[in-house]
């Protein structure tokens, strides 16, 4: 009773400092990119529209970069804290895996990020390109360490046991492009592109509703719109390729994302339904007869691991569920979103104002479906940490309970008062326009 | 096996976090003295370390991730116990991280709130720090006295940092706020040789291997050098400030290298004070050699960038010099 209380403490802060967290490097790893482009524009055109564009860009970049930052840091602390088990069982390879994340990553993007902020006048235009293109490789390391390290905790490879339990790395190209790594990365990275291109829609829309005629607004809206429009389908495509790898690797996480508590042929896909751990069954289930084993196996009588194979080591079934209906379900509405919006600001038309609306309450779409995805994915590794080899439970340290909720609470009252502050700021420097010229002011 | 691993990774980690304690000291320092400034003077203030503050605290980062890639279990114990302090100390750098970033960008009373929480966060950070050093020192042993000893260490780094970020200032600054430094640099030096002299005291008092290894005679007269090389740099502080822009933080830096030699040397080859050794908690070769040569390759890089980055930012601070 106890241990279970300081457990579900633990990982409600884990959970909650994680998804906090992710917020941010959701929308800068593809904004780097971005203002990569917008940079280069102007470079190119000399033309002020644009460098007005990057300096709106590069301020709420900056602002995001921050909260990515310092919101990061407490992770680096957080597997010591509360969670020495990790450590001591797979820290030969979690470690390395982190090092080279500190030592790749996060040293070039914070370094540049200040030549990129504030140096515009003090180097030549091309170092201040460049500056731009490494904060941008910086992000995108950085997403590739640390979901190399995710991914071989769910599809742990290329490691041995030492006689003392520890685990070693015996093939570090193993551990690093494990099974599941590629498609993860390539999600996430496409995660992170639409989150920002919705971004870039949102606060444009939200500019011409206060200002119609701002050309860079316009031109912004429709950067964002065509980029949301292209990155849309892929990231379908690469969802279903990664759900087939996890179907390989991690069958327990399928059978409780489709709720399958039985396996067999010819399995339906539930549109809604209930899932009821007591009856092992669902309530209130509405499918698409053997639409699972189409979607799975690309064949209506293809057979599905339900999860009566696994025992009891199971997920939490009805979080996995629901958080993946809500990441397809979204991810359906950004496609529809930006397909519909490219069109119809297609040639130069002025989008009406109840798109610009409907794009202005779509700024965060990409936020819960990043979160509902690594719910569905970190949850549907539940119980084990690292797949196979550490259960969470066996991780946790002897931190009392009194400590973690204090700690706890600190943190959900910090993570308040720093969203709030982050939309406010950014809804208000959309609104003010880009079109401020001066100084050293980059 | 020829090299030393767990050695060569404790002097890498040690150097990350005397690096960490010197660059981010001087920010922090900085945001520690934001009240003492007048609205035009803290945003020189922050302009001086706005283009650095970010890298910093990587440094940070890196020292802990060095802690966790090569002692793993060590990692997880001390962090274990020192978990209110870290909790502490990470609400406070979110707090100021956000506040560089929310204060150039809000009017009003909001600006005056982030400047508070600026202020506000440096401290609790640096208190914290302390908090986590003193607990270090004495084995994280449970009792008041240990408290009352951390809470010591801990008003001696924010003092160490107050001189930091004060002789920084009046390396990055100049008229009327430079003036100021200059003060509020002697009142920083005043507070550390107090910290310096009451942890030096106190420390061979709180632990048995400490005192041993300080006062063993004849190593004592050799030992007896880093104390008086302290003594000599907080003197060459007082003496430059006010007739030299460079030298007095040039002098508090090597106040805090000696001062971390003096502490490195006390708890070496301990982890956990005469609970755990390098060698103990040491990771698996295969795991250190692998990360060794990524270091060995990048860590030119980074310094090199580094120093690049302090190269285009050369020069005096100016208000909204680095506002973007």
């Amino acid at each position: 009773m106890h241990a279970s209380q300081a457990l579900d403490l633990a990982r409600a802060q884990f959970g909650i400092n994680i998804g906090f967290h992710i917020l941010f490097p959701s929308i800068t790893i593809g904004l780097a990119w971005l203002l990569v482009y917008f940079r280069v524009r102007y470079a190119r055109s000399g033309d002020p529209a644009w460098l007005a564009t990057y300096r709106l860009w590069t301020r709420i970049f900056a602002l995001t970069f921050a909260m990515g930052v310092v919101t990061g840091i407490v992770m680096s602390f957080q597997f010591g804290t509360n969670w020495p088990g990790y450590m001591n069982k797979v820290g030969n390879v979690a470690g390395p895996l982190l090092g080279y994340e500190v030592l790749t990553a996060f040293f070039l993007e914070a370094t540049f990020l200040g030549v990129m902020l504030f140096g515009m006048n003090r180097v030549p235009g091309w170092v201040h390109v460049l500056s731009a293109a490494l904060v941008a490789l910086g992000t995108t390391l950085s997403a590739f360490w640390i979901l190399a390290l995710d991914s071989w905790m769910q599809t742990p490879a290329g490691v041995a046991v030492r006689p003392d339990g520890a685990l070693i790395a015996g093939d570090w190209w193993q551990v690093i492009f494990n099974p599941s790594l590629p498609y993860r990365l390539v999600h996430m990275l496409l995660a992170s592109g639409l989150t920002a291109a919705f971004l870039v829609a949102g606060l444009s829309a939200w500019r011409l509703l206060k200002a119609g005629g701002d050309a860079a607004a316009r031109g912004t809206l429709r950067t964002g719109v065509l980029i949301a429009a292209l990155l849309a389908p892929l990231q379908i495509a690469a969802g279903d390729m990664h759900g087939l790898n996890t179907l390989e690797h991690q069958p327990e996480k399928i059978a409780a994302i489709e709720a399958i508590w039985h396996g067999g042929r010819g399995i339906p896909l539930e549109l809604f339904a209930i899932p009821n751990r007591a009856t092992r069954s669902n309530d209130y289930a509405i499918g698409i007869p053997k639409g699972a084993s189409l979607v799975l196996r690309h064949d209506p009588d293809g057979e599905l691991p339900g999860l009566d194979q696994f025992g009891d080591d199971l997920p939490p079934v009805a979080p996995v569920f629901f958080a993946f209906r809500i990441m397809v379900g979204l991810g359906v509405a950004m496609l529809a979103l930006a397909w519909f919006g490219a069109w119809r600001t297609h040639r130069g038309r002025t989008a009406p104002r109840w798109l610009l609306w409907t794009f202005a309450g779509a700024t965060f779409i990409g936020w819960p479906a990043v979160l509902a995805g690594w719910i569905v994915t970190e949850m549907g590794r539940q119980p084990w940490l690292v797949t196979g080899i550490l259960k969470t439970r066996d991780a946790l340290g002897d931190v009392p309970d009194a400590a973690i909720g204090a700690s706890l609470t600190g943190y959900i009252l910090t993570y308040g008062l720093l969203l709030l502050a982050y939309i406010v700021v950014l809804t208000h420097l959309a609104g003010e326009g880009g079109g401020e010229t001066g100084g050293e002011r980059a | 096996m020829s090299v030393d691993l767990p050695l060569i990774f404790t002097a890498l980690m040690g150097l990350a976090i005397l690096i960490y304690v010197v660059l981010d000291g001087y920010d922090l320092g900085v945001g520690m003295l934001m009240p003492a400034g007048s609205a035009e003077e803290q945003d020189v203030m922050v302009s001086s370390i706005g283009p650095f503050w970010d890298a910093n605290e990587t440094w940070l980062v890196l020292g802990i991730g060095l802690l966790l890639i090569a002692f793993p279990p060590a990692y997880g114990m001390i962090l274990g116990a020192l978990y209110i302090p870290v909790a502490i100390m990470l609400v406070g750098l979110m707090l100021r991280g956000a506040a560089f970033e929310f204060r150039v960008k809000a009017l009003g009373w909001h600006r005056e709130l982030w400047n508070w929480l600026f202020w506000f966060g440096s401290f609790l950070a640096a208190l914290a720090q302390g908090l986590m050093l003193g607990r270090t020192i004495t084995g994280y042993a449970g009792g008041f006295g240990y408290w009352l000893f951390s809470l010591v260490v801990a008003g001696g780094l924010c003092g160490g940092y107050v001189l930091l970020g004060s002789t920084w200032l009046v390396l990055r600054t100049e008229g009327a706020l430079q003036h100021k430094a200059i003060v509020w640099a002697r009142w920083g030096l005043a507070w550390v040789a107090l910290g310096v002299a009451l942890v030096s005291l106190a420390t061979p008092l709180a632990s048995a291997t400490v005192r041993a290894k300080w006062f063993d005679f004849p190593h004592t007269l050799g030992l007896m050098l880093l104390p008086l090389a302290t003594i000599a740099a907080g003197a060459w502080v007082w003496r430059t400030l006010g007739r030299s822009d460079w030298k007095p933080f040039a002098g508090a830096v090597a106040i805090f290298a000696l001062a971390f030699a003096g502490l490195a040397y006390s708890l070496f080859p301990y982890l956990i004070i005469d609970r755990m050794t390098i060698w103990q908690a040491a990771a698996d070769p295969s795991s250190l050699e692998f990360v060794l040569v990524g270091a060995l390759i990048v860590l030119p890089f980074i310094l090199g960038y580094t120093a690049f980055s302090y190269r285009v930012f050369r020069g005096k601070a100016r208000a909204g010099l680095y506002e973007h």
